[in-house]
């Protein structure tokens, strides 16, 4: 009889011909069928996502932030007039962690706060 | 060792052993290829592992590290995000952050990147006139990381002597 090798190299080749020729059957399937075009929907409504602040913190320094009375690290613009009398306005934290080795989660802070942009510009300092 | 004494094996061989070589060697290139696409199929990146080529990501990404990426059509690309990108007319990908973005309700985005170790956006070097990257720029968004690994293609590129080793 063979050996246990033998028929495992038999089923992995055989298999590698199934898969071989599912490859196509799909391939040829996606060509024939991919005709339906998408509609676009011209809609204007936007979300804009926006960096404001950011921060590295290396392996053994102090985690804990404790900020007052910063400014944005980043302009806080966005490519039209969307900010302008704005109702929802969401700041939220978030952060990427850089392992030594292995995956890059990117990890949402429990929490976010929303404030409204007022409909007039300001015309003195706050 | 000299050249003809490198042949001497492939001499001694009768047709069948040789067309075995052969056959043993176009195995072993077909199955990197297929693993290659493989990955493409999986992670729905065109190049699934990238090697970081600047310095522009210190400290978190060295020149030399390797990372892994998937490119998942329904998966938004967010802020915060780390993205590789092709730019118009520069066939090095570019590893940077994504700063600002725009998503249309019909989920077309558009966004702005910028590395960590550089003090502008990355405006500059975009393709002329382009102030905003579109899904159809990116090449993936980096989900795995391996630090070093990458070293060996950057050494054969840089010193194309080193290649010859092998």
């Amino acid at each position: 009889m063979h050996s246990i090798l033998q028929r495992g190299n038999a089923i992995l080749a055989y298999t590698l011909s199934v898969l071989a020729c599912l490859t196509f059957v799909c391939f040829a399937s996606t060509v024939l069928l991919n005709y339906r075009t998408h509609a676009d929907l011209n809609t204007v409504k936007v979300v804009v996502y926006v960096v404001l602040w950011d921060k590295i913190i290396l392996r053994g320094e102090n985690a804990v932030l404790d900020f007052k009375n910063m400014n944005t690290k980043y302009y806080f613009w966005d490519d039209g007039n969307g900010l302008k009398g704005n109702n929802n306005i969401t700041l939220t934290l978030s952060w990427n962690i850089i392992p030594n080795a292995g995956l890059l989660p990117n990890i949402f802070a429990h929490g976010s706060h929303s404030f409204q942009f007022p409909v007039d510009y300001t015309t003195s300092r706050m | 060792m000299d050249i003809a004494s490198l042949f001497d094996d492939v001499k001694r061989m009768n047709k069948r052993q040789f067309l075995y070589q052969v056959l043993s060697f176009g195995m072993i290139v077909s199955s990197a290829l297929m693993i290659w696409k493989g990955l493409m199929v999986v992670t729905g990146s065109e190049s699934p592992i990238v090697v970081v080529l600047s310095g522009s990501m210190e400290p978190a990404f060295h020149r030399g590290d390797l990372l892994f990426l998937t490119n998942y059509p329904d998966e938004p690309v967010r802020v915060g995000e780390i993205v590789v990108f092709k730019v118009e007319g520069r066939d090095i990908p570019i590893v940077h952050r994504v700063l600002k973005l725009h998503e249309r309700e019909n989920g077309t985005v558009k966004f702005l990147t910028k590395g960590d170790n550089n003090s502008v956006d990355d405006r500059g070097l975009y393709a002329p006139g382009q102030l905003w990257l579109t899904k159809r720029d990116v090449v993936g968004r980096a989900r795995g990381f391996l630090p070093y690994v990458g070293m060996v293609t950057i050494l054969m590129n840089e010193y194309p002597k080193f290649k010859v080793w092998f």
